[in-house]
């Protein structure tokens, strides 16, 4: 078993416009992006369990040229608005970094 | 066959750029200078106030090198999303800006600026006729919204820079565009295959981002032939890889593959990424697809409150470890005094208390999975939101005396269970925002939203 955050070159969250939260997985090399591909572990479901969001609000997509994964969601809060805690959505990824990967 | 050369200055006009980069760039005989201004990243607030997200002395030093460089080389320079928000006062600031280097440098020239600010009577009007629609997720938006709002731009397509252009414009300062349209309408006149100049359009408005490793922002250099595209990075440190380049198509999209834009979608489906040496990359096979209806994104922002912040620190491990019903009780107790105090006062009836914790679930709210507490100390923004910033102090003044003094079970006697770094412990925020609208407009044509002005500089 391996963390998705030892295996990834980089996890990362950001707004895509005031509304949508996306999350890029990147790695570094084909080996361990094929590795996550085949273990099944992540997927739109793992992440929307982890969002708290249903399945069908979660856009999920595997981007081999780029050696990544991309999941978009609505934004918990709109960007910016009264209660929300992170204006560019840039700190919303870690809990993925600890998804066990067999 | 085509050759279309893109010089890029940087990501956002104000965030810089090596100078060397820039003339590096020049060298290689660029027909434009292109420059993205703009973004929604750093919030509403420009949107709001008509402020920039850069300090003004860091725009203006970008603005100088690129319009020297282009007047030396003859060569147009357009800017985009002028400002930040790219709204009047934006374009405004922009055009003092560059008459002010004008002057100081000795130069002259025609410059055009594009207006992106809408019209609420036509909003109001395109909106009656239906030919107004949500994106998902959106917030409601009718008459109300559009009353409300503070100001309402318009996203604009290649289309009103290709005519400022043939109206004889050699500098262009722009309001709200796509960003990627500042950079693909020229290529694609020139003959180049819309897929590629659109997809070399998407790398190019963020600058250097599709580099391997940027320590800071740069220069992009684009070449565009008929079917493909050549990415020169213009720092000899920087490279691109197929990888980066690749990778870069994530950046800030909700969709990696298909990219929206006004005249149609980018798709990158079946791009493909070419190694040409250790820092040049070439990209294939990016399709566009023209789009049936022509629509333009709206951008706008309406006043949220004002705000006034408490900022604290705990380090009672008795409160740490009941924090949870702490900021309940404290909650409770500042909704009395509120009541007690500005009961009568009918603006008061609506404000917002809210208490983040950080060392708890400040930065992930709700969705934080982790319950446990591991810190020795929290950190607390007390937060009172209303309708006017003395009502919002007055809220956040209480708050403080009340957490200050919060009893707990453990302790027998008078607490102060609160530090406070500053006095007054408050800090007024001023007025606050929020984006209002992520709608689409079916205008007549690509212009009729965006007016074009010709001013004679210099």
């Amino acid at each position: 078993m391996a963390k998705l955050g030892e295996l990834a070159g980089l996890i990362r969250s950001k707004n895509a416009g005031p509304f949508e939260l996306t999350i890029d997985i990147l790695f570094d090399d084909a080996g361990a992006f094929e590795r996550v591909r085949a273990s099944g572990v992540l997927t739109r479901e793992a992440v929307a369990a982890i969002y708290r969001l249903p399945a069908a609000q979660v856009k999920f997509f595997v981007v081999p040229d780029a050696l990544a994964f991309k999941a978009s969601i609505p934004r918990p809060r709109f960007q910016s608005d009264v209660l929300d805690s992170d204006n560019h959505g840039g700190q919303q990824y870690a809990p993925l970094i600890d998804i066990e990967i067999p | 066959m085509t050759e279309a050369r893109v010089l890029s200055a940087t990501g956002v006009c104000g965030s810089g750029f090596r100078e060397a980069s820039l003339l590096a760039g020049i060298a290689m005989q660029p027909h434009f200078i292109g420059c993205d201004a703009g973004s929604t990243d750093p919030g509403p607030f420009s949107l709001g106030t008509g402020g920039t997200a850069f300090p003004l002395r860091a725009i203006k030093r970008d603005l100088r090198l690129m319009l020297l460089a282009a007047r030396r080389a003859h060569i147009p320079l357009l800017v985009g999303s002028a400002g930040t928000a790219g709204g009047a006062p934006h374009v405004a600031l922009f055009r003092r800006l560059i008459e002010e280097i004008a002057r100081e440098e000795k130069l002259a020239f025609p410059m055009a600026l594009i207006h992106a600010e809408q019209d609420k009577a036509y909003l109001k009007r395109r909106l009656a006729e239906g030919r107004i629609t949500p994106l998902a997720p959106a917030p409601e938006f009718d008459h109300a919204t559009i009353d409300r709002a503070i100001r309402i731009v318009g996203m604009m397509g290649e289309e009103p820079w290709l005519r400022a252009l043939d109206e004889g414009a050699e500098v262009i300062i722009a309001g709200r565009s796509s960003d990627c349209a500042i950079f693909a309408g020229i290529p694609a006149r020139m003959g180049v295959d819309p897929g590629i100049a659109w997809h070399a359009a998407k790398i190019l408005e963020c600058g250097a981002a599709a580099v391997v490793a940027r320590p800071s922002p740069d220069c992009m250099f684009a070449t565009l032939r008929d079917d493909h595209f050549d990415l020169t990075p213009l720092d000899p440190a920087l490279r691109c890889s197929p990888l980066s380049v690749a990778a870069h198509s994530l950046y800030e999209n909700g969709d990696p593959f298909r990219l929206v834009e006004s005249s149609g979608v980018l798709d990158l489906t079946h791009a493909t990424y070419e190694a040409l040496d250790d820092r040049r990359v070439r990209v294939h096979g990016s399709r566009f697809e023209p789009a049936s209806r022509y629509t333009v994104k709206l951008e706008g922002a309406e006043l949220a409150g004002y705000q006034t912040i408490v900022l604290g620190s705990i380090r009672d491990p008795y409160i740490i470890r009941q924090i949870d019903s702490w900021v309940a009780r404290l909650t409770e107790r500042v909704h009395a005094r509120v009541a007690e105090v500005l009961g009568g006062d009918a603006e008061a009836s609506r404000y917002v208390f809210n208490v983040r914790v950080y060392g708890r679930n400040g930065t992930m709210g709700p969705l934080e999975p982790v319950t446990e507490i591991r810190s020795h100390e929290l950190c607390l923004v007390i937060e009172a939101t209303a309708s006017t910033q003395e009502i919002a102090t007055t809220i956040a003044s209480m708050a403080r005396h009340q957490a200050l003094h919060l009893p707990i079970p453990e302790w027998r006697g008078f607490i102060t269970g609160m530090a406070c770094p500053y006095s007054p412990a408050y800090i007024e925020r001023g007025a606050i925002y929020r984006f209002c609208v992520n709608h689409v407009v079916e205008p007549d044509d690509p212009y009729e939203m965006f007016p074009i002005e010709h001013v004679k500089v210099g």
